[in-house]
This record gives structure tokens, C-alpha cells and sequence, in this order.
């Protein structure tokens, strides 16, 4: 049984293996004790209550659950919470700081690149990680990079327009 | 001095969108995202099989798992009188199975766990025995002699007929025909689409039974129906009902019918008293949960000689899955499939429609549609271009000489609708200007001449969005008005809810600029609320563009309302009669001494703190607004491609938007609107298709076997605007969302139809996959229509 309800059912069955994970997410050290099977994406979702990270279709297709995995972005629907004992993740709540956007939110947020945002928070670390990677990319780079994520509604050119915007604006900063 | 409209974010300013500070963020508020305490999880059994009869059912593995609380089967909900319940088109659903499947991915039972997977192994550990019988997947095996009667179920249901329907003037057709020079004619299959928005269906039923109140956080596009809905199968009180629609992650019309995983959360939650939450897999949501489209259409068209069309006449053959479980308006059981051909001027036209029972899901939601008006625009121009090349004509001439002229205006279609405005030879010309028409003729022939094969392909449609007026529409007999309640604090800050429910329209960003418009307060003052039956006023929701149509009307009414009782607290202000009272935005003043005047705000507060006497404190009204008529915008779709001939596979060059949808509220979001549409266009004509193969099973069952298309695939869009106002909308609004959707996929197909021209090929129905066309241009055959009664494996 997994330890993510523990609070709510403190007299689980115990005859389920657990094993403790301890993952770096957004910066700060966080534990539990998971069963084997668990997926990160429910692990950060349900254990950690971070639920800015969807889970859209369970077969690594629509990228609603993209996390950054060390930097990488990866499908935390399709990776075992355990896979990630020791490494290091990054949500969408990890993107902005206290006081300040990330460009790229400021980006989707001006060009109009999210509808009904479920897909939005996978979209941005993806952008994030080619942004890191390729701080000036052309338009068809980033529909490329993008390729890994769906979106039902926008039709993408707007998304498209919005990592741009972005890296405009990292640009422009790094340049001042 | 007046308001700068755009910079308090009224009407016509691309204002940025409210909703997004928590989107980007990651803290939108989804069904899943919602945890109460003690919340338990349910997951549902599905049936492996189309047809099947349940010959019993063992559960009892099921509930020796540790952490299972309860195991629902539809022996069951029988006991309660649960096991069927009535659709949003006076069918009756199966909510779990109790006699026999009759769809794969059927519900057959359920587990509520402490754990969502621990519900999973509990669903796996259910023992069904199956019978399985012969099954049914195209209307023609439907209307087949000695077709399995699939609703045996039904009392005086002795076939797999859901409806035989007519519409049109059948002897005025019939003559149409008589006299016509050339006859054109068409058949195709518009196939079955999953709308597929990202985020499944899931809800959260929480009973308590010290209130006996019922609460349902749920996916749904229209709450209010969803309250009537399970008043009736639930037997609670309306007012023991709230249901409660959060952010949805999409909707497209998915999310429109009530579906068994609701009914049966709810169950659980009364059974067990502690909230119960039902998350769809992808898996679930795709096999079992309503699709669009799946109609056989064909169709004639009665020509003059010099290109005037004189009839037309139409059948449709439409697969509505196992269940009629689609909302569509009671009076027309093929939806408004005869809004076909209304941007043309023609005489007479005639529809039948049968509607048929198979072996499939639900079908026929209306997938960011109007009630069928998708499969119509796509046959009208598919027919259009059929009918022109028939006669020898250009594609776009064709058009214009028959389109209905902007002097004729209000015109009364063949069928019967009143269409009232619209500029369709301006829309074409803007269109083809843009696209760069004979340039691209010119080059088309050039490049055949090099063994190239271009194409351009024209789609222009009016569409009736806004459903309803209450004398013609309704759904389970309530009326399709909609509504909008505002309340003006003391400050003149403000709160507006109404009875739509956005599923990322935006509607928190756009209501606000009308009441902006209406009232001068600024957009940045007032905050929209949705989706609560306890808080919202009574509306029929979000689909079939009506939000803006409907509940946008109701929110410019309400504003209104409002403005008139604070002319009577201005006029008590300044002391004048309200007579002497102007108005400008934002403000009232004296007529014979303008700098004399008070603003929407000292009203507000005068409303609580300073009202004449005789007049009601407060400053608060509700608006329900029942249209006078449908809105026609108008859309007019060019796509350029160019096909491989030797692989099939076409790649699109250009494509050109010029949509009239009236006055625009916010310009950003119509345009995010319709390149949203134009991309479920480009899908639907390239790779979005759902199929079944003999035995029933649905091939397409997750995203690695239905395409949706990705920023790679995806085409860039050029769009252009021409605005003709409403003539009865209170701000000239028409609506947008799906008009692209609806008149694009014909852009594309025609496009590469018209590379084809002088093949022989004269249609492939959609999607154009590669092998389609590849197919279609060596046996220079078309690939069309009716499937054979059996199908090949």
C-alpha cells in the first residue's frame, strides 16, 4: 500500500513493500516511503501536492506531466517515483521565483500561447530545457522541441510565439 | 472627458487573460487537483467486447483486497433502480451493464478503494463470463435484414432504427430536379472523432448526511443540466444538489452528456457516506465517452447551365453508438444538419436522416460543433466544389454567384432558418486576395506541366450559433436562454457570474469587458465566476459556440440594468431629474452643465450609502436573456498544398482565415480561437479518425493510435477579419469558437481534391491519409461512402 494517504488512513495494510525516495523538487529535499509500482507523476501530484504537473493520456503522448529531471524534461507519467530517488526535478511550481515570472510565463501569458491550460505546464519546462540548451532558437526549432507535447486548443502558433518571446526577453537580459 | 475604452479593457481591447496568472503558475484548480478528507477512489470495469451477454459476474476476489470498500456491479444499481438512466435526448443509457454489453469499454462494475491503485487491482481481480453475440459497426450491418437487435432492452424496439427524420420542401425539391440542366451528385463518410481534450472526465461526489446535501465536482460543460440531470436519476431535491464544474482542461463537447462514472461516483458517495473521486484514464475517456461525428452522407445537387444551383437534396445515415446519448436540440434529431447550404441562395432542398444503432460508443456530440453543423458545412463544400467542377466553372465564381447577396438580407433558407447578416462576396474577395488566387493558378498549371501536382481549396460557410430561441430549442424541454447576475459593490468593484462555463474560451477575461463596455468599470475591477449551481444563475453552459451569443448578451443585459438604477441614484446625486441625466462611459452628468457629473463608482456607493428614498438599497440585478434568433458569422477557409504523387503524402503551403463573427470582444482570443479551430480542421482532414475493426474493438484506444497532430505537423495560419455586426445581439457579437473547425476541414480536402482534378478521383473521404491518396490516385478510383455489409478484417 503506499504511504501517500497515510494521514488520512493511518490503519493501512502493511503487507505491501515500500521503499523511501528522497527527491530534490524545486529545491528542496523531499521524502516519502512509496510503493515500488508508484509513478512519479502521482508521487508529485498526491504525495507532494504539487498538482501543477497533469497527467493527460498515461502512454507518454501528450506531455501534460513533463517535469525538467536533472535539467531534462522527461514524462513523469511513464517514470517510477523510485527511479528518482537522489536526482533532482523541476515542476511548474518551481519556475517562478517569490516576487518574479519566468519569461517564459510571462511569454505564454502575453502572446496568448494557453486556452483551457492543462497542457501549459509541460509545454513551458519544455521550452525551458530547449531555451537552456539553445537560448536563440528559430521558430522551427521550437516546434520541434515542442513536438512531444500536445495541445488541443491554441493550434500551437501562439505557443510558438510565446518561447520566442521568451527568449527575446532572456536575451535581452543577459545582454544589459 | 469620456473613458479610454481599450485602456480600461472594454470592448475591442486584446486585453491579456485573467485566468492565466494561475495557469502559468501551475495552481489551476482541475477536478483531479481537488483532495477532500477521507476521499476514497473509484475505478471502472470496462468490457472487453462490443456484444456480449454478462452471463455472471464474480466478485468476490475483488472485495478480499485489502483497502476495497465497496464493489458496485449492475445487479446493483438495478436493486436501486440505478442500473439505467435517461440520456439528453430521451434515450435511456446503461450505467452498468446488467443484461449484456453492448459497447467495448462498456461499463460493466466499479471499485471505490482507499487508493486509486489499489481500485485498479481490485477492478482486475472481477471474474465476467461473457457470451459473446454477433456484433454491429456500420449502419449498413445496422439496417441489414436479421441485424442483431442491439437495444433489446427497449420496449417496441423492434430494429436498430434511433430515428427517421425529415426537414424541406420534398415536392418543391422534386421539381427543383425537373428542371434542372446538370445533376451533381456526392457520397461520403465524415468518420468518427474523439473531441479528446487533454483532460479526461473525472468527478468528486461528496454526500453528507447530516445536510442530505449532494456535491459533485465534476467535468462539465454545462453544470445546470448536469443538476437536472441527477435530480431525476439521483430522485434528490434540486436544492440538495450542487454541482460544481472547476477549470476544465478542455472540453470540445466531450464533456456535454452525463456519463456513468458521474452517476455511479455519486452512488458510491451516498452508500458510503465519504467523498468518492472517479478520475478517467485516457483509455476511457477515448473508448467510451462521446465522439463527434461518424455520418454517411449523400446528396444532389440541381444545376442550371450557367452555374445557378436550383436544389439540392441530402440523406444522412448517422452511427450513434449503442446509446442516443448526445444533447441535441428535442425538435431536430439530426441536429442542425439542415443549416447545410445557407450562405446559398437556393430554392428548394429536401433532407431524410436516419439515425442508427451499433456496437459502438456513444456518439454524435456536438465536437466543437453545432449540433451537426460540421458534417453539413463539410458536405455543402465538398458538394459546392463537386457541383463547380461538374459545370466547368471556377471554384470561387461558382461561390459568389450564388452566394445570398448582402442586400437580401434577412434571407430565409431553403430549410427554413432566417439568416440576417453577413458580407459573403467581401469574405471571398478578402480571402483570395490574400491567398494570392490567380498567381497561384497560374503556378499551378506550371507545375504540372513539371509533373507537380498543387491544389487550392475554398471552404466558405455560415453557421447557426447560439442556440437557442426558446420557441425552437431545447434540451430535455428546458429552453436554451442563458444568464448573467451582477453585483456592484460599494466601491463600484464588481462580481458577475452567469449560466455558461468556460473550458478555456476565456470567459473570466471577456465578460469583464463587456460589463467594462456597458458600465465604464474597468475590466481589472470586476471578477467572473462560473460553474457553481449554488452561486451562478440558471444557464444551459458552454457549447456549440452559444457563450458569447447567449451569455455574453446577458451580461451586456444585466450591465444594463444596472446602469439604469444608477441613472436614478446619478440623477438623486446631482440633484436633477433623471431626465436631465447623460450618459457617457463611465459616467453620468448633467445635460445643460457637463463638467457637472458623478461616475459609475460614486453610484455604487451611493447605492449602499446614500440612496433617494423610495429606492431599493444596493446595486445588484440578474439577466436571462433568450436570444431572438441564431447569429450567423461567416468564415471563408483557403488552403494551398501540393501532393507527392508518388508517395501520397501533402503538404500544406498556405492556409488563409477570413472569419466575420460581428463585433470582437477581445481580437486575441478570436484569433486564438480560430487557429484552435483551423488545427482540429487540418486534423481531422489529415489524421484524426477513430476506427473500429469487425468485431468491435476500437482501434484508436490512446494516443499512440489516434493522431492528434503536434507543433510539428501543424501549419501556420494567416488570418483576416471582416466585421458585420449582429443585427440582435446588444453588442453585434456573433459567435467564433468553432467555425473554423467547422468550415476548415473542407478547405483542405478540397485543396487536395483540386491537385488531383482530371484524375478522376472525385472524393476520399477523410482523413486523407497518404495511402488514401496514394490509393485513390493510381486506380484512379474514388474512396468514398457506404462500407460494404461485411467487413474485410
Amino acid at each position: 500500500m503506499t504511504s501517500l494517504n497515510e494521514e488520512v488512513f493511518p490503519d493501512q495494510a502493511s503487507n505491501v513493500p515500500v521503499r523511501k525516495v528522497t527527491i530534490r523538487i524545486n529545491g528542496e529535499n523531499r521524502s516519502a516511503n512509496v510503493e515500488p509500482r508508484l509513478l512519479l507523476a502521482h508521487l508529485i501530484r498526491q504525495g507532494f501536492n504539487l498538482t501543477g504537473t497533469h497527467t493527460g493520456c498515461d502512454t507518454s503522448n501528450c506531455g501534460a506531466c513533463t517535469v525538467l529531471f536533472d535539467g531534462q524534461p522527461i514524462k513523469s507519467c511513464t517514470m517510477l517515483a523510485i527511479q528518482a530517488d537522489g536526482h533532482d526535478v523541476m515542476t511548474v511550481e518551481g519556475l517562478a521565483t517569490a516576487s518574479e515570472l519566468h519569461p517564459i510565463q510571462e511569454g505564454f501569458k502575453d502572446e496568448h500561447g494557453l486556452q483551457c491550460g492543462f497542457c501549459t505546464p509541460g509545454m513551458m519546462l519544455t521550452a525551458k530545457a530547449l531555451l537552456d540548451e539553445n537560448p536563440d532558437p528559430t521558430e522551427d526549432e521550437v516546434r520541434w522541441a515542442l513536438s512531444g507535447n500536445l495541445c488541443r486548443c491554441t493550434g500551437y502558433q501562439n505557443i510558438v510565439k510565446s518561447v520566442m518571446w521568451a527568449a527575446r526577453k532572456i536575451n535581452n537580459q543577459a545582454a544589459n | 472627458m469620456s473613458l479610454d475604452e481599450i485602456k480600461i479593457g472594454g470592448m475591442g481591447a486584446s486585453r491579456r487573460r485573467v485566468e492565466d496568472n494561475r495557469f502559468i503558475r501551475g495552481k489551476g484548480n482541475y477536478v483531479d487537483d481537488i483532495v477532500l478528507p477521507g476521499m476514497l477512489h473509484m475505478e471502472i470495469l470496462r468490457s472487453p467486447l462490443a456484444h456480449a451477454r454478462i452471463k455472471s459476474i464474480d466478485t468476490s476476489k475483488a472485495w478480499a483486497i485489502p483497502g476495497v470498500r465497496l464493489v458496485m456491479t449492475g445487479e446493483m444499481m438495478a436493486s436501486r433502480n440505478l442500473a439505467w438512466m435517461p440520456t439528453l435526448s430521451y434515450d435511456t443509457q446503461a450505467v452498468l451493464a446488467t443484461d449484456k454489453v453492448r459497447f467495448q469499454g462498456q461499463e460493466v462494475a466499479c471499485v471505490i478503494a482507499d487508493d486509486p491503485y489499489i481500485a485498479k487491482d481490485a477492478c482486475e481481480a472481477i471474474v465476467v463470463d461473457y457470451e459473446p453475440l454477433p456484433v454491429v459497426v456500420n449502419p449498413v450491418q445496422a439496417m441489414a435484414p436479421g441485424a442483431p437487435l442491439i437495444r433489446d432492452d427497449k420496449e417496441n424496439q423492434h430494429d436498430n432504427v434511433v430515428f427517421d427524420w425529415e426537414v424541406g420542401d420534398k415536392d418543391g425539391t422534386e421539381k427543383a430536379f425537373a428542371q434542372a440542366d446538370v445533376v451533381s451528385k456526392l457520397e461520403l463518410h465524415y468518420p468518427r472523432s474523439h473531441p479528446s481534450p487533454l483532460e479526461t472526465c473525472g468527478s468528486i461526489a461528496d454526500f453528507d448526511r447530516a445536510t442530505s446535501k449532494l456535491t459533485v465536482y465534476m467535468t462539465t460543460q454545462a453544470p445546470h443540466i448536469i443538476r437536472a440531470a441527477v435530480a431525476m436519476v439521483a430522485e434528490l431535491p434540486e436544492h440538495m444538489i450542487r454541482i460544481v464544474s472547476p477549470d476544465l482542461g478542455g472540453g470540445f463537447g466531450n464533456k456535454v452528456p452525463v456519463y456513468p462514472g458521474y452517476v455511479a461516483s455519486i452512488l458510491a458517495s451516498i452508500l458510503l457516506e465519504r467523498p468518492v473521486k472517479w478520475i478517467e484514464d485516457k483509455t476511457g475517456n477515448l473508448i467510451s465517452t462521446g465522439f463527434g461525428r461518424d455520418v454517411y452522407l449523400r446528396g444532389e445537387m440541381a444545376l442550371r447551365k450557367d452555374g445557378k444551383i436550383l436544389g439540392v437534396r441530402m440523406h444522412t445515415d448517422s452511427d450513434h453508438g449503442a446509446f442516443f446519448s448526445d444533447a441535441q436540440p428535442s425538435k431536430f434529431k439530426i441536429g442542425l444538419m439542415h443549416s447545410a447550404f445557407a450562405c446559398y441562395d437556393i430554392p428548394a432542398a429536401h433532407l431524410t436522416a436516419r439515425g442508427l444503432y451499433t456496437n459502438k460508443a456513444p456518439g454524435g456530440v456536438a465536437y466543437r460543433c453545432s449540433f451537426r453543423v460540421t458534417e453539413a458545412m463539410f458536405f455543402q463544400e465538398r458538394m459546392v466544389q463537386a457541383a463547380a467542377d461538374d459545370l466547368g466553372m471556377d471554384q470561387a465564381e461558382f461561390r459568389r454567384l450564388n452566394f445570398v447577396r448582402d442586400e437580401d438580407f434577412p434571407h430565409r433558407t431553403a430549410f427554413g432558418f432566417l439568416t440576417d447578416s453577413g458580407q459573403y462576396a467581401k469574405c471571398l474577395d478578402v480571402g483570395l486576395e490574400a491567398i494570392g488566387y490567380k498567381d497561384f493558378l497560374k503556378q499551378k498549371e506550371e507545375a504540372k506541366k513539371r509533373g507537380r501536382l498543387l491544389g487550392i481549396g475554398i471552404s466558405t460557410m455560415t453557421e447557426p450559433l447560439g442556440a437557442g430561441n426558446s420557441r425552437e430549442y431545447d434540451i430535455l424541454g428546458i429552453k436554451m436562454f442563458d444568464s448573467a447576475e451582477l453585483r456592484v459593490h460599494m466601491s463600484g468593484k464588481a462580481i458577475l457570474r452567469t449560466g455558461a462555463k468556460s473550458q478555456g474560451q476565456g470567459h473570466e477575461t471577456t465578460w469583464a469587458q463587456i460589463v467594462a463596455h456597458e458600465l465604464g468599470i474597468p475590466a481589472d475591477d470586476i471578477t467572473v465566476e462560473e460553474g457553481d449551481t449554488d452561486t451562478a444563475p440558471f444557464g444551459m453552459g458552454t457549447y456549440a459556440s452559444r457563450s458569447t451569443p447567449v451569455a455574453g448578451a446577458a451580461v451586456a443585459m444585466v450591465s444594463r440594468k444596472i446602469r439604469a438604477k444608477a441613472r436614478k441614484l446619478a440623477a438623486h446625486l446631482l440633484e436633477v431629474s433623471e431626465e436631465d441625466v447623460e450618459w457617457e462611459l463611465g459616467r453620468f452628468y448633467v445635460r445643460s452643465s457637463p463638467d457637472r457629473g458623478v461616475t459609475i463608482q460614486d453610484c455604487a456607493n451611493a447605492a449602499y450609502s446614500n440612496m433617494p428614498d423610495g429606492l431599493e438599497p444596493g446595486l445588484e440585478n440578474t439577466a436571462y436573456y433568450d436570444p431572438p434568433n441564431l447569429t450567423w458569422p461567416f468564415a471563408c477557409y483557403i488552403a494551398t498544398v501540393e501532393v507527392d504523387p508518388g508517395t501520397g503524402v501533402w503538404d500544406v503551403l498556405n492556409v488563409v482565415a477570413v472569419d466575420d463573427c460581428g463585433v470582437r470582444i477581445n481580437p486575441m482570443i478570436v484569433e486564438g480561437q480560430i487557429m484552435g479551430g483551423l488545427t482540429e480542421a487540418y486534423a481531422m482532414a489529415s489524421m484524426q479518425f477513430i476506427t473500429f475493426d469487425a468485431e468491435g474493438n476500437c482501434v484508436g484506444s490512446n494516443y499512440m493510435d489516434y493522431l492528434l497532430p503536434t507543433a510539428w505537423e501543424t501549419p501556420g495560419f494567416e488570418l483576416h477579419e471582416v466585421v458585420t455586426p449582429c443585427p440582435h445581439h446588444p453588442i453585434g457579437a456573433k459567435g467564433i469558437g468553432e467555425c473554423a473547425t467547422v468550415g476548415g476541414p473542407a478547405a483542405f480536402v478540397n485543396a487536395v481534391m483540386d491537385a488531383l482534378k482530371g484524375t478522376g478521383v472525385r472524393n476520399i473521404d477523410m482523413p486523407l491519409l497518404p495511402d488514401r491518396v496514394y490509393e485513390a490516385f493510381t486506380t484512379r478510383r474514388d474512396i468514398s461512402g457506404m462500407p460494404p455489409v461485411k467487413t474485410e478484417d
